[in-house]
C-alpha cells in the first residue's frame, strides 16, 4: 500500500558498507506525541551545544518566565539557552548532565510555578521574503536554535556559509537510520506543515537550486505527509526522495552520498562542495522561531525499548529529568538492564536517570538485556575484516584498531580517524567482540588531548623565552647603568687634579676677586676723601638721629669712624 | 702511471672543492636535533632534570651527556617520543619522574599572600602577576605546573591544585577489557 509513496525517478547512489539493522521502530510509534507535563523542577545545562558555553544572565531566586533568555551566547560558534517554562531560578550550580563521562556540567535550575507564562515575544517574521537574510540569522541565533539531529551544532553557523561558498543543495535530513528512534518520523507525520515551513525560510536564506528531503523506505507514513506538504506549499525544487534503509544512511556524509553521489573531502565540511545539510527538527525549530518568535525550548523525544512499559513520543521541555519521561511511559519493567541516550548503536549509557533532557537528546532507550547485550570479554583479533566490510566511511577499522591499542596515535591519524563517525558498525560485526569504537574514542580525545599540550607547551616555551631576553636585556641595562656610574666617578677626580694644577677653586677665586674689587675700590674713595653718598639731603630728623646714635657710640666705643656708622643704618 | 696519479689528484682535487663549496652553501645554524628534543619536551621550564630548563635539557640530551629518562612533567610518553626520534631504547624512567603525577595549577592563596614577589621571580613563564606589597595571582591558563613558585615562598601561601576534569577536557579512557593479546601473553610468561 505505501510502494506509490516510495518509488521516485530520482538516480540514489551507495555508500560503502553499512548495516541492515532490525529497526525496532514500531514500538514507539503507535500512539500520537504526548505532550510531556512540566516538570516541577527543571534542570537547563548552559552546554547543549557545540562551542563555548553559554553566559548566564539570571541570577539565584528570580523569576523568569517562559521563553526568557536566561543565558548568553559567548563567541560565534555558541548558542543561547531560554527558560523552558515560567517559575524562579532556585540554583545555578554544577548539576549532572546527560554526557558520556557522568561528569557534572552548569546549569541553571528552575522551579516552575505550572502557570506557563510566555515572556513578550519578538515580533513573527511573516513576511521575511522582504527581510534581509542577516535579520533572518539573527533571529535564529537568538532563538538558540541548534542541530536538533544528535551534534547540536550552532544552526547560526551552518546558515551562514560565507559569500564565496554558493549552497546549490540542501539536505533536509529525515532519514532517522538508528533503530528505536522515531521522534523524527512522528515530527514529519504530525507537522510536516512545520517542516517546510521551515524548509522555506532556509531556501530564502540559502538560495540552493534544489532541496532534497531524505527519509529512509520505513517510513512510509512520513514520506507521504511530507510529500504532500511539499505539494501544497507550491515550492519549485523542492523533493521528498525515499532512500533504502540502510544504517547510517542518516549519517551527513551518508545521506549526501546517497541524495547526490558526491563525497565529501576529507577532514572538509558539506559546504565545500555546495552542500548544506539540517534535521528536520531543526527546520521545524527554524519555522518557530521565525514566524512565531518562539526560542528553541522544546523537543520531541523517543521513550522506548523493552525497560519501559509504554514507549512513545512525547514533546518535552528541555531541562525535564530524564526520570520524569520514563514515568511518562509507565515506568520501568522488570526487563530494564540499561538507560540508554540516543539510539542503540551511537548513544552512551545514562547512570542516572535524574540527567536532564538536552536539546540534543532524541532518545530514551531503557534497553532489555537482550536489546543491549553485553558484547562479553574481547578475544583476540582473527583479522577477519568485517570490520572493513561495514565501515560506511571506507577506512580500515582493524588497522586504527592495532594502532589505537599500542596508543600509537599518530598512526591511526595516518588512517583517517578523524574520519570516522563512529557509528558503531565494525563493533556491531566484530566476532572477537573488540569495542573497536570505544579505541577509536579513545584515540581522539587522547590525540586532541596531546594537540592541546603541545600548544600549551609551544605558548610556554615563548613565554619562557622572552622572560629570558627580558631578563638578559634588564641586566645588561643594570651593567651598562653601573658603568657609566664607574665612568663618572672615574672622570671627577681627574677634573679636581687639573684644578689643582691651575692653582685654586674657580668658585673661591670668584670670590677672592670680588672682594679684591670691594677692598680697592673702598680704598680709593678713602684717598679722594669722598664719604658715602646717602649721608646727603638728609630731613633734620634723620641728622638728629644720626647724631643720638653717634653720641651713643661714642658713649661706649670710642674707635669708630663715622662712615662705618653710616654703612651699619644703612643695613 | 703519472696519468693515474693526475687523474685521482684532480677528482681529489674536484670533490674536495665540492665538499667546501657545500658546507659553505648550505651551512645549517644551530643544531636541529636539540631544536627537535626541545620541541618534545612539556617546556615547563621546572628544572626537574637538573638542567635549568627544558632546552638546556635537550642540549645535554643532544651532546650525548644526559639521558632520555629525567622529565616527569612528560613522563614516559615523552620518554618514548624521544627514544623514537634519537633512535634509542627506552629506559625506565629515573628516580622521581617515575612516578607521574596528575597535571595541577599554582594557586596562591590571596588571604595570605603578603607581597613578597619572590614566586614572580621564581616563575620560569611569568604567569604570577603582583607588584611589591600587593596580593600575587596566578594566571591558570599560564602556569605550567613546574612547582618552582613553592620555595621561595616565606609564608607558604602557594599549593598546587591538580587541574579539573570537566566535560571539555574529559578524555574517552582506554578499553579496558580490551587487550586479550597482551593478557594472554602475559599470563604465558607466567606461568
Amino acid at each position: 500500500m505505501h510502494k506509490a509513496t516510495s518509488v521516485s525517478n530520482r538516480k540514489l547512489f551507495h555508500f560503502h558498507g553499512g548495516l541492515h539493522l532490525p529497526d525496532n521502530k514500531s514500538q514507539s510509534t503507535g500512539d500520537p506525541v504526548r505532550k510531556a507535563p512540566i516538570p516541577a523542577r527543571l534542570i537547563v545545562p548552559l552546554q547543549q551545544h557545540i562551542g563555548e558555553i553559554a553566559e548566564p544572565l539570571v541570577t539565584v531566586g528570580e523569576r523568569v518566565l517562559k521563553g526568557q533568555l536566561i543565558a548568553r551566547a559567548q563567541g560565534y560558534i555558541s548558542a543561547p539557552v531560554h527558560a523552558p517554562t515560567s517559575g524562579t531560578v532556585a540554583d545555578i550550580a554544577e548539576h549532572l548532565i546527560p554526557h558520556p563521562s557522568g561528569l557534572t556540567g552548569l546549569c541553571v535550575v528552575i522551579d516552575s510555578d505550572c502557570r506557563d507564562e510566555w515572556i513578550d515575544l519578538p515580533e513573527p517574521l511573516t513576511s521575511y521574503h522582504n527581510s534581509d537574510p542577516a535579520e533572518l540569522r539573527e533571529r535564529i541565533r537568538q532563538s538558540g536554535i541548534v542541530g536538533l539531529g544528535g551534534a547540536a551544532f550552532p544552526t547560526s553557523v551552518k546558515i551562514n556559509p560565507g559569500p564565496e561558498t554558493w549552497i546549490k543543495t540542501l539536505i533536509i535530513n529525515g532519514a532517522e537510520c538508528e533503530p528505536y528512534i522515531t521522534c523524527d518520523d512522528m515530527l514529519m507525520r504530525e507537522h510536516p506543515q512545520r517542516i517546510i515551513s521551515g524548509i522555506e525560510i532556509l531556501m530564502h536564506l540559502l538560495k540552493p537550486e534544489r532541496v532534497l528531503v531524505g527519509i529512509e523506505d520505513n517510513k512510509p507514513e512520513a514520506i507521504g505527509a511530507m510529500r504532500e506538504a511539499a505539494a501544497s506549499s507550491g515550492l519549485t525544487g523542492l523533493e521528498v526522495v525515499p532512500i533504502p534503509t540502510l544504517y547510517p544512511s542518516g549519517g551527513e556524509k551518508q545521506l549526501i552520498r546517497v541524495l547526490t553521489g558526491k563525497e565529501v573531502p576529507s577532514g572538509a565540511i558539506p559546504a565545500k562542495i555546495g552542500i548544506v545539510c539540517h534535521n528536520v527538527g531543526t527546520a521545524a525549530a527554524i519555522a518557530d522561531a521565525v514566524l512565531e518568535g518562539k526560542p528553541l525550548i522544546s523537543r520531541l523525544v523517543t521513550v522506548t525499548g523493552e525497560g519501559v512499559k509504554t514507549p512513545a513520543n512525547f514533546e518535552v521541555l528541555i531541562g525535564t529529568p530524564a526520570r520524569n519521561l520514563i514515568e511518562l511511559a509507565g515506568d520501568y519493567t522488570s526487563k530494564i538492564s540499561k538507560l540508554i541516550l540516543g539510539g542503540p548503536m551511537m548513544g552512551f549509557t545514562l547512570n542516572d536517570d535524574a540527567a536532564p533532557i538536552t536539546k540534543a537528546a532524541n532518545c530514551l532507550l531503557a534497553a532489555s538485556g537482550h536489546e543491549a547485550p553485553d558484547p562479553g570479554p574481547a578475544t583476540p583479533c582473527i583479522r577477519c575484516g568485517q570490520c572493513a566490510a561495514v565501515c560506511p566511511v571506507n577506512l580500515l577499522p582493524q588497522q586504527m584498531y592495532w594502532y589505537a591499542r599500542a596508543k600509537d596515535l599518530e598512526k591511526t591519524q595516518e588512517y583517517h580517524l578523524f574520519d570516522c563517525i563512529e557509528c558503531g558498525c565494525c563493533s556491531h560485526v566484530c566476532p572477537a567482540h573488540i569495542p573497536l569504537v570505544q579505541y577509536y574514542r579513545y584515540a581522539k580525545t587522547e590525540s586532541w588531548a596531546q594537540e592541546q599540550e603541545k600548544q600549551k607547551a609551544e605558548q610556554a616555551r615563548k613565554r619562557h623565552e622572552v622572560r629570558v631576553a627580558r631578563l638578559e636585556r634588564l641586566e645588561a641595562e643594570r651593567q651598562a647603568k653601573l658603568r657609566m656610574k664607574k665612568e663618572a666617578l672615574a672622570k671627577k677626580p681627574a677634573a679636581k687634579k687639573s684644578n689643582d694644577a691651575d692653582g685654586a677653586d674657580p668658585k673661591k677665586a670668584a670670590i677672592e676677586a670680588a672682594m679684591k674689587r670691594a677692598a680697592e675700590k673702598k680704598a680709593k674713595l678713602t684717598e679722594q676723601g669722598v664719604a658715602p653718598q646717602n649721608t646727603e639731603n638728609l630731613t633734620p630728623a634723620q641728622q638728629a638721629k644720626i647724631d643720638q646714635a653717634e653720641t651713643r657710640r661714642k658713649a661706649s666705643h670710642s674707635a669708630t669712624t663715622v662712615t662705618d656708622t653710616t654703612e651699619s643704618q644703612d643695613g | 702511471m703519472i696519468i693515474a696519479i693526475l687523474a685521482i689528484a684532480t677528482l681529489a682535487l674536484a670533490f674536495g672543492l665540492l665538499l667546501g663549496f657545500s658546507s659553505i652553501r648550505f651551512h645549517v645554524e644551530g643544531d636541529p636535533i636539540v631544536d627537535k628534543i626541545d620541541a618534545l619536551l612539556p617546556q615547563t621550564q621546572c628544572g626537574q632534570c637538573g638542567h635549568p630548563g627544558c632546552r638546556p635539557y635537550a642540549e645535554s640530551i643532544a651532546n650525548g651527556e644526559d639521558s632520555i629518562n629525567k622529565c616527569p612533567p612528560g613522563g614516559e610518553a615523552t620518554m618514548i617520543a624521544l627514544a623514537d626520534l634519537l633512535g634509542v631504547d627506552p629506559v625506565p624512567m629515573d628516580g622521581e619522574a617515575a612516578v607521574e603525577k596528575p597535571k595541577a595549577v599554582a594557586v596562591i592563596d590571596e588571604q595570605e599572600c603578603i607581597g613578597c614577589t619572590l614566586c614572580i621571580q621564581a616563575c620560569p613563564v611569568d604567569a604570577i602577576l603582583g607588584a611589591a606589597k600587593q596580593m600575587h595571582t596566578v594566571i591558570g591558563n599560564e602556569c605550567t605546573g613546574c612547582e618552582l613558585c613553592l620555595p621561595p615562598c616565606p609564608v607558604e601561601c602557594i599549593h598546587m591544585e591538580p587541574l579539573k576534569v570537566d566535560t571539555s577536557n574529559w578524555k574517552w579512557p582506554f578499553p579496558n577489557n580490551a587487550s586479550p593479546e597482551l593478557v594472554n601473553a602475559g599470563d604465558a610468561r607466567h606461568a
